[in-house]
């Protein structure tokens, strides 16, 4: 809860009313909100301990306005924070005090289905599913499907570069995408790639996908679609401790098999999800898998004898396949709904997302295990197992006092273990607000100056949702000097937070 | 021209810091197998980054692969082949088409020029499967991005820009790959004698069923010169490829599939398996049938699959003299040879691929053409403003590789 955002520049909030003037100069009087009343609809996205009313909230309707408004805010010297549907898990989009919130909702028309090309050209506050159900009556599907894939927008996945359980076989956002709109800070606009693949020089489409709106807001984008398989059968794999789970992973991995989806939950998740919603969970595992494998139907029936095998050969204590598609989506429901899930026992819990080497899964749990005595909280663990990308789920009261404190230490000291057996703080939530103190775990302080120097391209005043991503401010100007004096602070005014 | 051939990041960095001072540009160079690709080299220094040599990690179980940036890919795909792994995006090997032997390049190159091959349109290209690096900036310092797992979105993906820079952002110097299973098996269907228009219909079709093909490339005409051995039958024929990879049980299935949705009465349809769908695969990756003996000038437009034939047939309109060209990607990707002119006829192909939409690159001509016409597709003002923006955020003085992709980057 101690999160330090940039100091409010009072030039900005003086300036208030003329820039609200200006702001329905470029778009319809109504769709800039400026009483508190309205405003507070905007106060938070996914990551919800941290609120903050933005200075004023602009609902743009075309690319022309996203134009304007980034010109005035440019001359105005205003930051903007965009925002997709506000279901960032990092406070990606967590407002500023001194920024226009640049709402992305009314772009919400898909513009052009080509299933020649396999594309699909959509505005940015598309949802992920709308995609999906405007191509499946054609047997297609868009294949990055996070979570909250329902009320997710696109522009936000590609400014996360959001992953989903299907992500080890189909990639993330970014092998997915075949063009861009943005537009930048100073107004111009930009369009990238297209329906073809590949750049022309720089992948600047590929640096835009996960740049957390650092770096230019996205008003359009294509998508490429592909053919669902002809059959999916998902494999329920109980075993009898964490570790067993953990090597069928590999085994599988290791016999050139990669599944569709191969996702695991622990015992207290597991538990929380069969009671949440009956999906036909052991409830006595101590980790259970699922595994979907897609292809052929003889493919199907092929890997699933293949792997209900290497289950059996590492210990799985129970074995169970999906004899209809009802009966698959049965068996995801549960990891679906495995947050909800988990929060229906927390009653609050904060969700971590770091990814590590496959192979320390076991050590890394055994450590979530002694962490959750030391802070006496307790931790559910689902994963997206084939990947590493691990998602400990903290549970504390944010009505007890010290809990909240105590949530945020614990999920610290996973990040920072992910990241020294050789992972990563994120593997698809984002940095944003949430993990922005704990870059230089990561990162050296010349990495990360690397990276402001690339958002300097982009916006030379660090205008475009500034707090996120990264711990400390450097001035363009100072960046842009060849020979930096390390460990000093060569302009002790320098906004630090 | 000076080669210096570091062997370690501090001494690639004592390297860049003598040159930053003294003003010298630095050619990057690995192998050399694609030294030709871009605007011609002009540096007084080359850094050759053979010396960055070795595996470092292999982790078959975690699909993982570290090496230094100048470990030649035949090192690790000999690695790869003893675990049956590979890397999924078929990287093109530049060596034949520029007259040089085959199997030279490094791990480094590939990346630094983006590779891929016919599978890039099912499993990306090297941008996809680079998951971190190493790099020494043109400020001489060492930095790192991504990491060694699968999916991490921790700060900006500059691996994405890294992958195919052309070494102006930075000297690579380690580089960790996704790698993945190899196929148990493959096979590659060949329809006879389909016109361009036809094979760019079959292909964009196919390539929207559930059939997984790996692999789309139509050969007009000449077909027959990249199949060996051909049958007879198929001489001057032009021979529209389509490629099935995966477990064998399921290979079969897809294959018997494909093969009755493609029947049509008098359509001729051909297998070839295993070694055979190799090399021609190989052969198209590689574009070895734009011989290095011939002075043709190459090219290679990705645009839009649909639009591939129509925008051949609007350059052969435009009297541009094509000798020879294909399709991969389903038609997304055109490789063009042409009878050779001092502007490699570039207004006139530009043209069409901006009517059509998409990029053409100039891959091969002689130094004197590339360096005086562009080389990568022209940009728009406000991109190439970003781009050379992009270029300075790395290299403020342009030390690396200067005027390799654009006369003023």
């Amino acid at each position: 809860m101690h999160l330090s955002m940039p100091k409010p520049e009072q030039e900005i909030l003086r300036n208030r009313t003329r820039l609200i003037e200006r702001l329905r100069e470029i778009v319809p009087v109504d769709n800039v909100i400026d009483e508190e009343t309205q405003l507070r609809a905007y106060e938070c996205d996914g990551l919800t301990m941290y609120r903050q009313l933005p200075l004023v909230v602009v609902l743009p309707e075309n690319v022309e306005q996203v134009s304007k408004v980034m010109a005035l805010a440019n001359e105005m010297n205003v930051k903007i924070v965009p925002r997709g549907a506000g279901t960032s898990l990092s406070g990606g989009s967590l407002p500023l005090g001194d920024g226009i919130l640049l709402g992305m909702s009314k772009f919400n028309r898909i513009l052009e289905i080509d299933y020649a090309n396999r594309c699909v050209q959509v505005q940015p506050g598309v949802t992920n599913l709308a995609i999906t159900k405007a191509v499946e009556h054609e047997g297609f599907y868009y294949a990055p499907d996070p979570s909250s894939q329902i009320a997710c927008s696109i522009g936000g996945n590609v400014g996360e570069n959001s992953g989903g359980v299907h992500c080890l076989k189909y990639g993330l956002t970014t092998n997915n995408l075949l063009g861009l709109e943005i537009v930048l800070m100073d107004g111009s606009v930009l369009r990238l790639g297209g329906k073809y693949l590949d750049s022309d020089l720089y992948d600047v489409m590929g640096l835009m996908t996960g740049s957390e709106g650092l770096l230019g807001v996205i008003t359009e984008v294509t998508v490429r679609i592909l053919q669902k398989p002809e059959a999916a059968r998902a494999l329920l794999l109980g075993f009898p401790s964490v570790e067993s789970g953990a090597d069928c992973v590999a085994a599988i991995i290791a016999a050139g098999i990669i599944p569709g989806g191969l996702e695991m939950m622990d015992n207290l998740a597991l538990v929380a999800a069969e009671d949440f919603q009956s999906c036909g969970y052991p409830r006595d595992a101590e980790a259970l898998i699922v595994c979907e494998l897609d292809g052929t139907m003889s493919e199907v029936d092929h890997l699933m004898t293949i792997v209900s095998q290497i289950a059996k050969d590492q210990g799985a204590n129970s074995t169970k396949a999906s004899q209809s598609e009802q009966e698959r989506v049965q068996f995801w429901a549960g990891r679906k709904n495995a947050f909800p899930a988990v929060g229906a026992i927390g009653p609050d819990y904060m969700c971590m997302d770091g990814t590590i080497p496959r192979n320390q899964l076991g050590f890394v749990l055994g450590a979530i295990k002694k962490l959750t005595k030391k802070y006496g909280l307790r931790c559910a663990n689902v994963f997206h197992a084939g990947d590493g990308n691990m998602h400990p789920l903290i549970l504390y009261d944010a009505n007890k006092e010290g809990d909240i404190e105590k949530a945020e230490a614990f999920g610290a000291e996973i990040l920072k273990l992910s990241v020294a057996v050789g992972g990563v703080l994120t593997g698809e939530h984002g940095v944003g607000v949430e993990k922005r103190d704990l870059m230089h775990t990561m990162f050296s302080e010349t990495d990360l100056k690397q990276q402001q120097r690339v958002k300097c391209a982009f916006d030379p005043k660090h205008r475009l949702n500034p707090g996120k991503v990264f711990p400390t401010l450097h001035r363009c100007a100072e960046l842009g000097k060849v020979h930096v004096h390390k460990g000093k602070l060569p302009f002790p005014d320098l906004p630090r937070f | 021209m000076k080669t210096l051939a570091p062997e370690t990041e501090k001494d690639v960095t004592q390297i860049v810091v003598t040159a930053l001072s003294q003003g010298t540009p630095i050619d990057i160079i690995g192998a050399g197998s694609a030294a030709a690709l871009g605007r011609p080299a002009c540096a007084e220094i080359s850094l050759s980054t053979l010396g960055l040599n070795g595996v470092t990690l292999y982790e078959p179980s975690e699909l993982v692969l570290t090496a230094g940036a100048g470990t030649p890919l035949s090192t690790i795909t000999a690695l790869l082949d003893e675990q049956d792994q590979q890397l999924a995006f078929e990287p093109i090997d530049h060596g034949q088409l520029f007259g040089g032997s085959p199997g030279t390049g490094t791990i480094g190159g590939l990346v630094a020029v983006n590779a891929s091959g016919p599978r890039r349109i099912k499993a990306g290209a090297a941008r996809d499967h680079l998951l971190g690096f190493r790099a020494i900036n043109g400020r001489g310092e060492v930095f790192q991005s991504g990491g060694r797992v699968m999916k991490n979105v921790t700060g900006y993906d500059m691996c994405k820009l890294m992958a195919g820079s052309y070494g102006t952002f930075g000297i690579l110097s380690e580089i960790t790959l996704k790698v993945l299973p190899k196929a148990e098996t493959e096979v590659t269907l060949l329809i006879v004698g389909l016109d361009d228009d036809q094979a760019v219909d079959v292909m964009t079709t196919v390539s929207g069923l559930s059939h997984e093909v790996s692999g789309f490339a139509h050969l007009p005409a000449v077909g027959s010169d990249f199949v060996s051995p051909a049958p007879a039958e198929l001489a001057d024929r032009s021979l529209t490829a389509l490629r099935l990879e995966g477990p064998e049980i399921s290979v079969k299935t897809r294959k018997s599939e494909l093969v009755d949705y493609l029947a049509e009465p008098g359509r001729q349809i051909e297998q070839i398996h295993s070694l055979a769908s190799r090399s021609l695969w190989a052969k198209l990756r590689d574009a070895t049938l734009f011989r290095h003996g011939s002075s043709d000038q190459i090219w290679r437009i990705s645009s839009v699959p649909t639009k591939g034939a129509q925008l051949v047939k609007d350059l052969m309109a435009k009297q541009v003299p094509v000798t020879c060209h294909y399709y991969d990607w389903a038609g997304g990707l055109i490789w063009l040879a042409v009878t050779p002119a001092n502007d490699a006829h570039a207004p006139a192909i530009r043209d069409v691929t901006d009517i059509h939409t998409g990029h053409a690159t100039l891959i091969r001509a002689s130094d004197d053409v590339r360096a005086s016409i562009p080389v990568f597709h022209p940009q728009p003002v406000a991109l190439a403003a970003l781009t050379k923006r992009l270029r300075t955020s790395f290299d403020p003085q342009l030390i690396f590789n200067r005027g390799r992709v654009r006369e003023d980057l």
